[in-house]
């Protein structure tokens, strides 16, 4: 994961520890790595890895065990997966086709390149 | 040891009838690390030489946990100030300087000093007065993170270090904070490659306190609009420019202004797009020139 300026950091290991839990690289009730360990390991302040530790939290992702550390919740990967289901439309089709309308593609020929052999 | 809350209030340093540092209140809570920036003259180090009690406030106060600093010995015992002179004699041998800090200092680590000279490769028979300005700064931030001491003042410590061993300065700095936690206040130039290090940002302004936030709070607080002329002049009417660049009939703004969702969607709808600024090129833009009220 490489940090970019667009949006503050602690959203960005908040994004990176969500796309791990839904592509199974963090497993339900499994243990992340400490803030600490964040820390030295992106080369952060601690308290930037908190903070995202801490959104993930609120948003129900990870849980605490108080004085191990934080967990995956079981329900995180289903609940993820719901999210990005919603926006998926939204957020990539879209964005997609307007692009395709600016330079002209029709929609027939995007079904086409999709209908391909995959 | 622990470290203590810093409440600095009103705080002016004068030098004769130049003001240096110009009624600054600041609350600094313990254990985080500080970055201090502002264009040179600013005030830093009449600012940093004030917290350390190396100068009395022409006015003003500095407290730790509610006790008065200057002059006295349980503050200065707990702080570790290093400038650019060391406060060392050239005559002096580096492991003469070393040994001093260590008789100085209570929290003084001989082992990790030992481990960070050897990791800056600097000559232990030398005297200071024969030190490159690199091996001079990395002397002083040897004595500085091996001090341990629950406040260290690092003033420009990185100056004339290579791009390695600035890497082993913030690498060393971050793991020692990590395993014992203390109060850091670095100032620096070189704001992109330590500005990840902050979890608080101190900007000053001739002498002024310009802002202090959270870093993370900093990151994304401005933007950069382009675009048609006309749309991006519309889009930012009442927003606070801190730059203005145009290329024919594009035109691109940075603005101190963070826009909703709602705003970029209707921003982007108008054919604008944004873009991010960094906490280096927010402080350009903020000590630069006197930021104007957006124009059409």
């Amino acid at each position: 994961m490489a940090f970019d300026d667009r949006s503050p950091i602690y959203l960005q290991i908040a994004d990176g520890i969500k796309n791990d839990v839904l592509s199974g690289a963090l497993k339900e009730d499994e243990q992340v790595m400490s803030t600490n360990q964040y820390a030295a390991f992106y080369r952060i302040n601690p308290a930037t890895a908190a903070k995202g530790f801490a959104q993930l939290v609120d948003e129900g992702v990870l849980y605490k065990k108080r004085g191990i550390g934080m967990f995956v919740s079981p329900d995180a990967r289903e609940k993820l997966r719901a999210d990005r289901r919603e926006r998926f439309f939204a957020e990539v089709v879209e964005p997609m086709l307007a692009e395709a309308a600016r330079i002209g593609i029709g929609v027939d020929e995007i079904i086409r390149h999709l209908g391909g052999p995959r | 040891m622990t470290s203590a809350t810093i409440e600095v209030r009103n705080l002016t340093v004068r030098y004769g009838s130049t003001v240096a540092v110009d009624d600054v209140s600041l609350d600094l809570p313990a254990d985080k690390i500080y970055g201090l920036l502002g264009r040179n003259g600013s005030g830093k180090t009449s600012l940093l030489s004030a917290l350390a009690s190396f100068r009395r406030p022409s006015a003003g106060t500095i407290r730790f946990d509610g006790a008065d600093a200057f002059e006295n010995p349980a503050v200065m015992h707990a702080t570790c100030f290093i400038r650019d002179s060391l406060d060392a004699s050239d005559s002096d041998r580096v492991c003469r300087v070393l040994s001093v800090a260590r008789w100085l200092r209570p929290t003084w680590d001989e082992t990790y000093a030992e481990k960070l000279v050897d990791l800056f490769e600097l000559p232990r028979k030398k005297s200071v007065g024969k030190l490159s300005r690199g091996q001079k700064s990395a002397l002083g931030i040897v004595i500085g993170l091996a001090s341990r001491a629950p406040l260290t003042i690092l003033d420009e410590s990185y100056l004339g270090l290579d791009a390695v061993a600035r890497d082993v300065f913030y690498r060393e700095l971050l793991a020692d904070y990590l395993a014992r936690p203390r109060t850091i206040i670095l100032s620096t130039h070189l704001i992109e490659e330590v500005a990840d290090l902050f979890e608080r940002v101190i900007i000053l302004h001739r002498g002024r306190l310009l802002l202090h936030e959270e870093t993370e709070a900093l990151r994304g607080r401005g933007v950069t609009v382009t675009g048609p002329a006309a749309a991006v002049g519309d889009f930012a009417a009442g927003h606070t420019v801190l730059g203005d660049q145009s290329l024919g009939g594009t035109r691109a703004l940075t603005l101190d202004w963070r826009p909703a969702p709602g705003d970029v969607a209707r921003g982007e709808a108008a054919g604008l797009t944004f873009g991010p600024v960094g906490i280096q090129d927010l402080f350009v833009h903020l000590t630069s020139q006197p930021s104007l009220e957006a124009r059409r």
